[in-house]
């Protein structure tokens, strides 16, 4: 009965989504008050009805319902409590039903933010939203309808893949997609306010902390993913360039560049039409992301199944989304005048210069990532770009962009005066300089061209964005919470810089072939071999493995990697182990059986990994900080500021 | 320089700067880019000399062979009309087995052997990599002798397996929903 429910419930959203985008978008058009009264309703009603569909699901993987294919598929009888009930969003559909619930709890929080925007707007924003979230509905319903029974039942299920049973993959997804997701309330507000044909500082004050949000969340869902794949797949890196990577990587560039336009639009009204251009990409990328997972078109870890009707029917719900914002884009953008003006040296130019290089990172991405697509679909081979080909490209457009911001956040708005830095800059510079070369040639004593180039730029940022609040802080003032988080983001970036530089100069590597009692020394470390025994599992069997690590003759830690093999799916799944030593961190993964007496083993010390992650979380709580900032919760009160009109506010 | 001309040179600074930026990544793809082949275009001698390229197909049923002890492997990858013998040395991953689809990198040895550096099968076990499934699909028709291998990839999902029933390889029945 449940599933039926389900079914029932998600037929009933499709419809309540219909009318919020009905009401949102033809009530402000016709002036009818009770049209747009109707919007907030449908919206809580949506969500009633998404949470319900999701709660059926989730109880039927929990009750073990294998007359349901998407159970019988993803679940087993074997399969841990925990893991059934994250099993939902362990495939398409159920992917899919957790999308549209997170973009209908955004919509519920966009409908009770909304009363503090003039009512029209309010409306259209709810209303664009609607439209999205039909999409997907109709979309779950037509092609990827979760609670398809199965007849017979299935006596039990096929088991979730054993790579998704995983803590850190179990949150993973829906953290990611409350990013992706939040992308859209951007989107709704840009859509908005190209129907309404006005586009203030208000608006920008609206839209800003929503952004800034999504983003925080973009950020941790993407390390997350980063660090599963470091820990789980058994590789050991935490970044491959992989499709699906990037697909979640694209939309968190242009993302970092709307909120910094958003800063612009926001402080002097200008940059408008580009602000928009950028809420448009950033979520189109999303749902981008969304298609290139989903649809299978590419090889990854993470594509679940190849169905071309769902492609198309992605495809066109994309062309459609997005071309008909481009054509609104077209329609209403020039109504949109930047009257102001500033010179080269301000603060403006310093965040053109960063969205231009955002974008251009994106767009390497993007080509990379689609050119294997087009290769194929032009019959000019089959071809596959990897890390040789986005590292050098990428690193071409961040290295500028690192250079950039520490002079960038000395710079006042308006006024390009930054002769009056030039010092502090110098100083910071030559400070972070030589910081930089300590570390690598102190600790490490070798390194790459780019080590020292990297470490500088990390320090140098650091240093360059404390001076500033350092200053205001020793002279009494009170510091928003906009510049706190803004510094907070900076430096979680220039630890993410020195962290990757450091991981990507000092990384060391080794498949071995050890047997009992055998070892092998690396990297100042010596590994000891010794021995497997069998391990017993819920749901599968496991040969683990024990390496003693020593160090200068003492010993420093024991690892205990895992060979699993599942029942169900009867796949292997290496699972690594990793302790950390002076910052860095020691994986061994265990191989197979070589015969012999001997067993292949994959040992790797990577310094610093860990704080690549640590960063991006720096990084969003930065966004969480600068979002909650009271001046975008006044903005009512503030009313409405003319456009164009310079605030000379040179603090944020 | 007035407003107007510095805001000529900002504009012509990013023009400038984009440029470049899309001249390098360019050359970098044009150096970076690894082609597919499959077996039978590497017996047509259609691999440029001395390239590394990536080798797909399936690992042929019983190839797989190690000296004891040894971390180097060799198996046989084949699109049943051409086999291409690979030698690896490393650790293979988790869904690497016979029978089942892989991709791998490397290069040819002057003697015909296929010199991988790196072995993928990071595809999910429930289908194969697309561009081996097509190759094969190119070089068998519509052909079921080997059936047992034939890529139970695309569209329809496939049947639950009964518990302990053999890997979805061997089954690609499809359900009847």
């Amino acid at each position: 009965m449940l599933p039926e429910l389900g079914h029932f419930a998600l037929i009933l959203a499709l419809l309540l989504a219909g009318l919020q985008a009905f009401f949102g978008i033809a009530g402000p058009m016709l002036g009818r008050e009770r049209w747009m009264a109707a919007v907030t309703p449908a919206v809580a009603g949506q969500f009633v009805m998404v949470s319900t569909a999701v709660g059926c699901l989730i109880a039927s993987f929990v009750g073990n319902e294998f007359s349901v294919v998407y159970v019988a598929e993803n679940s087993n009888s074997a399969l841990p409590l925990f893991y059934r009930v994250t099993a939902l969003w362990g495939a398409h559909e159920g992917s899919l039903l957790l999308w549209i619930l997170l973009l209908a709890a955004w919509t519920v929080a966009v409908s009770i933010g909304a009363a503090r925007l003039p009512r029209r707007f309010g409306a259209r924003v709810l209303g664009v939203l609607g439209v999205v979230s039909f999409g997907f509905l109709l979309f779950t319903l037509a092609t990827s309808n979760p609670f398809l029974r199965l007849d017979p039942a299935a006596p039990d299920g096929r088991d979730l893949n054993p790579i998704l049973q995983d803590p850190a993959l179990a949150v993973h997804p829906p953290i990611l997609y409350t990013g992706y997701v939040g992308f859209a309330v951007a989107f709704a507000f840009a859509c908005a306010a190209m129907l309404e044909g006005k586009l203030d500082q208000a608006w920008a004050r609206w839209t800003r902390p929503w952004t800034t949000t999504a983003w925080g969340f973009l950020t941790c869902g993407i390390a997350l993913g980063s660090f599963w794949a470091y820990y789980e797949l058994g590789w050991g890196g935490f970044w491959f360039w992989d499709p699906v990577e990037n697909a979640s990587f694209m939309p968190w560039l242009v993302g970092t560049a709307l909120i910094h336009s958003l800063a612009v639009t926001d402080k002097r009204g200008l940059f408008k039409s580009w602000t928009l251009l950028l809420a448009i990409l950033a979520f189109s990328l999303s749902m981008l992301g969304t298609f290139l997972v989903r649809s299978g078109v590419l090889v990854s870890v993470h594509s679940f199944a190849a169905d071309p009707t769902r492609g198309i029917f992605i495809l066109a719900f994309l062309v459609l989304m997005i071309g008909g914002a481009l054509a609104l884009y077209t329609w209403r953008a020039p109504l949109l005048k930047s009257p102001a003006g500033f010179e080269l040296g301000a603060r403006e130019s310093f965040l053109l210069f960063n969205n231009v290089l955002l974008v251009i990172a994106a767009a390497t991405v993007f080509a990379g990532t689609l050119a294997p697509l087009i290769s194929d679909a032009l019959k000019l081979g089959t071809v596959s770009v990897g890390p040789p080909y986005f590292n050098p490209t990428f690193m071409l457009s961040m290295l500028p962009l690192l250079a950039l911001l520490s002079v960038g956040v000395h710079a006042n708005w308006k006024r390009g005066r930054l002769q009056d830095k030039q010092r502090t800059l110098l100083y910071t510079l030559i400070a972070g300089a030589v910081l930089a070369c300590g570390v690598v040639f102190g600790i490490y004593s070798h390194g790459r061209v780019l080590t020292p180039v990297g470490a500088t730029l990390a320090f140098w940022i650091v240093l360059a964005s404390l001076v500033d609040p350092i200053d205001r802080w020793r002279r009494g003032l009170t510091l928003p919470r906009a510049v706190i988080g803004m510094t907070v983001a900076h430096l979680g970036l220039a630890l993410a810089v020195l962290a990757l530089t450091t991981v990507q100069s000092f990384t060391i590597e080794k498949d071995v072939a050890l047997a009992p009692g055998g070892s092998v020394s690396t990297g100042g470390y010596v590994f000891r071999f010794d021995g497997v025994r069998p391990v017993p599992g819920p749901n599968y069997d496991a040969v683990g493995g024990t390496i003693t690590v020593t160090r200068n003759g003492a010993p420093l830690m024991v690892l205990k990697p895992e060979k699993r093999h599942y029942w169900v799916k009867g796949t292997e799944k290496t699972e690594t182990s990793i302790k950390m030593h002076h910052g860095a961190n020691i994986l061994v993964a265990l191989g197979e059986d070589l015969g012999a007496g001997r067993w292949s083993v994959r040992i790797q010390i990577r310094p610093l990994v860990s704080f690549i992650w640590l960063a991006a979380l720096i990084m969003a709580i930065g966004g969480a900080v600068a979002a909650s900032d009271r001046r975008y919760r006044t903005a009512r009160a503030a009313g409405t500021v003319p456009a164009g009109v310079a605030t000379g506010d040179a603090t944020t | 320089m007035t407003p107007r001309r510095r805001r000529m040179a900002l504009v012509l600074g990013i023009v400038a700067g984009v440029a470049i930026a899309g001249a390098l990544a360019l050359s970098a793809f044009r150096q970076n880019v690894t082609f597919f082949f499959d077996p039978t275009q590497v017996a047509a001698g259609k691999v440029p000399a001395g390239e590394r390229f990536r080798l797909g197909g399936m690992v042929t049923q019983g190839s797989l062979q190690r000296a004891p002890g040894s971390l180097e492997v060799r198996f046989v990858v084949t699109d049943f009309s051409h086999n291409v013998p690979v030698s690896y040395t490393g650790v293979l991953p988790d869904l690497f087995r016979e029978g089942a689809g892989v991709v791998a990198h490397g290069r040819m040895r002057t003697d015909g052997t296929f010199v991988a550096d790196e072995v993928l099968a990071k595809h999910d076990e429930k289908y194969m990599p697309p561009e081996v499934a097509r190759s094969l699909k190119r070089r068998h028709g519509e052909s079921r002798a080997n059936a047992t291998a034939a890529p139970s990839v695309p569209s329809a999902p496939s049947a639950p397996a009964e518990a302990g029933a053999p890997p979805p390889h061997s089954t690609p029945s499809s359900a009847g929903t």
